[in-house]
């Protein structure tokens, strides 16, 4: 029988409730989603079974992964993180300003690394040719963007909202409006790819990758906050979104950023 | 949540980090870029070509992997040399790398049957181990990337002495390339079952 979006929910809340039960039992709080969170289908052999290898970073300050690929001006052009001038005419749909800051753990700011995003069009279509989604192509919006944080980490997109869309990992499965992201810190340690969900939005209890993020605070965190003084007046409607890096940093002291 | 407080520098683990998500089936036309996979200055000397399959489970191809290489110059320096993306200023488009510079980091993406590859420098050594490259994979099904690195064989010593083969004990050899010829390095990346590559968790 076809996995229906109830098989799915219940599925979400097992999940849910052995992960407070491990929370309660003592076990740290989880941050991340398991890989190998089951309702989420295609990760079953996507996975590692093996536990992962630690690697103490203090015992090897030299190891490559401390650095970070480096990224400046001439890999951005200025309409880069302005998605909706990347095409003659206007896209389709309400445009949005997302912005916010890329922090490390220690809240320090992470300045002039890149944030690339993309994201499907107002009618939940990408522009992959792969996409089976019988929903309109937008001729004036492609999807993807990039910029460089400034001095206090602060970026900044210009786009548009973008649709909710149908997936097949069980029947009548939709994503939420999300946003992807991809990110680097300082450290190649830091590498983050994820993204960005829109407040309010109905889907978001239904969605099984949203909900592979078992801790409720930590899945709060990857819902943007609606910013009024962000909101450009005739323009757009602004969202604040937040971006913290995880993963061990170099000592201070050392060299360099 | 969504918007961090301010904080003072220099405590650690004061702000909670945003969780990872999968890359998704359609990053395609997005991440990948042109020469992405070219990391060596033409021509140089010490440029060698690793490649090979990400499998999962089931022992079958990935088409819809996303494979980010990162290492050091062959005396062991780390580049801070940006200019892997350029753009072109008048059309918006990309121009990639110059062909000169070594900036040191790659994306690739498997191809159709699962295969990837990669031109780049001979990594020099750092520190304390053998000299290796940096591998991070992203795919659709992958909720969080998976670290891990690609030792070079030939020098036994150096393999020996290094403190990360040495902990993984019989797995060592899912972390070192096969070479297929001179300056040709086979490297396969299973996700999971037999042969699983150890992958890693820096702390
Ligand atoms: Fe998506």
């Amino acid at each position: 029988m076809a996995l229906t979006q109830q098989d799915i929910d219940q599925e979400i809340a097992a999940e849910r409730a052995a992960y407070e039960e491990r929370v309660a039992g003592g076990a740290p709080v989880e941050h991340h989603p398991r890989r190998d969170y089951a309702p989420y289908r295609s990760s079953v052999l996507r996975h590692p079974q093996r536990p992962l290898v630690a690697v103490d970073t203090a015992q090897d300050p030299d190891m490559v992964e401390l650095h970070s690929p480096a990224f400046g001006e001439r890999d951005i052009t200025g309409t880069d993180n302005d998605l909706t001038r990347h095409h003659r005419g206007d896209p389709l749909g309400e445009r949005i300003t997302v912005s916010g800051r890329l922090l490390d753990r220690s809240g320090r700011p992470v300045p002039r690394q890149l944030i690339e995003i993309w994201q499907a069009n107002s009618a939940g279509r990408y522009a992959h040719q792969r996409e089976q989604h019988d929903a309109p192509l937008d001729p004036n919006f492609t999807g993807f963007g990039r910029t460089l944080t400034d001095a206090e980490g602060r970026y900044h997109f210009t786009t548009i909202q973008p649709g909710p869309y149908p997936w097949r990992n069980h029947v009548n499965a939709w994503r939420p409006a999300h946003i992807h992201f991809s990110v680097f810190g300082t450290a190649f340690t830091q590498r983050l790819v994820t993204q960005m969900y829109f407040p309010g939005d109905p889907l978001l209890p239904y969605d099984p990758i949203l909900q592979s993020v078992t801790d409720d605070a930590a899945r709060q965190r990857l819902v943007a906050a609606y910013d009024h003084g962000l909101s450009v007046p005739e323009f757009s409607l602004g969202y604040h979104w937040d971006i913290v890096l995880d993963g061990p940093v170099a000592t201070w002291t050392e060299e360099g950023r | 949540m969504t918007k961090t407080g301010t904080s003072s520098p220099g405590r650690p683990g004061q702000v909670l980090p945003t969780p990872s998500h999968t890359v998704g089936p359609f990053y395609g036309y997005a991440l990948p870029f042109r020469g992405g996979e070219e990391i060596a200055p033409l021509g140089h000397l010490d440029t060698i070509t690793v490649h090979g399959y990400v499998l999962d489970g089931a022992g079958r191809p990935l088409p819809d992997a996303l494979v980010e290489l990162w290492g050091p110059r062959p005396d062991g320096t780390v580049p801070r040399v940006d200019g892997s993306i350029r753009r072109d200023p008048a059309t918006g488009g990309c121009l990639g790398r110059n062909g000169v510079e070594f900036t040191g980091w790659g994306r690739v993406q498997t191809d159709a049957g699962g295969h990837w590859y990669a031109r780049t420098l001979r990594p020099g050594a750092r520190g304390r181990g053998a000299p290796c490259l940096s591998v991070c994979v992203f795919a659709r099904g992958l909720l969080v990337h998976l670290f891990t690195r690609i030792y070079l064989p030939g020098d036994e010593a150096a393999l020996a002495a290094d403190p990360l083969l040495t902990r993984v004990g019989d797995r060592r050899d899912t972390l070192i390339a096969a070479e297929q010829a001179p300056g040709t390095y086979r490297f396969d990346i299973r996700l999971q079952g037999e042969g699983e590559t150890v992958f890693l968790e820096f702390r």
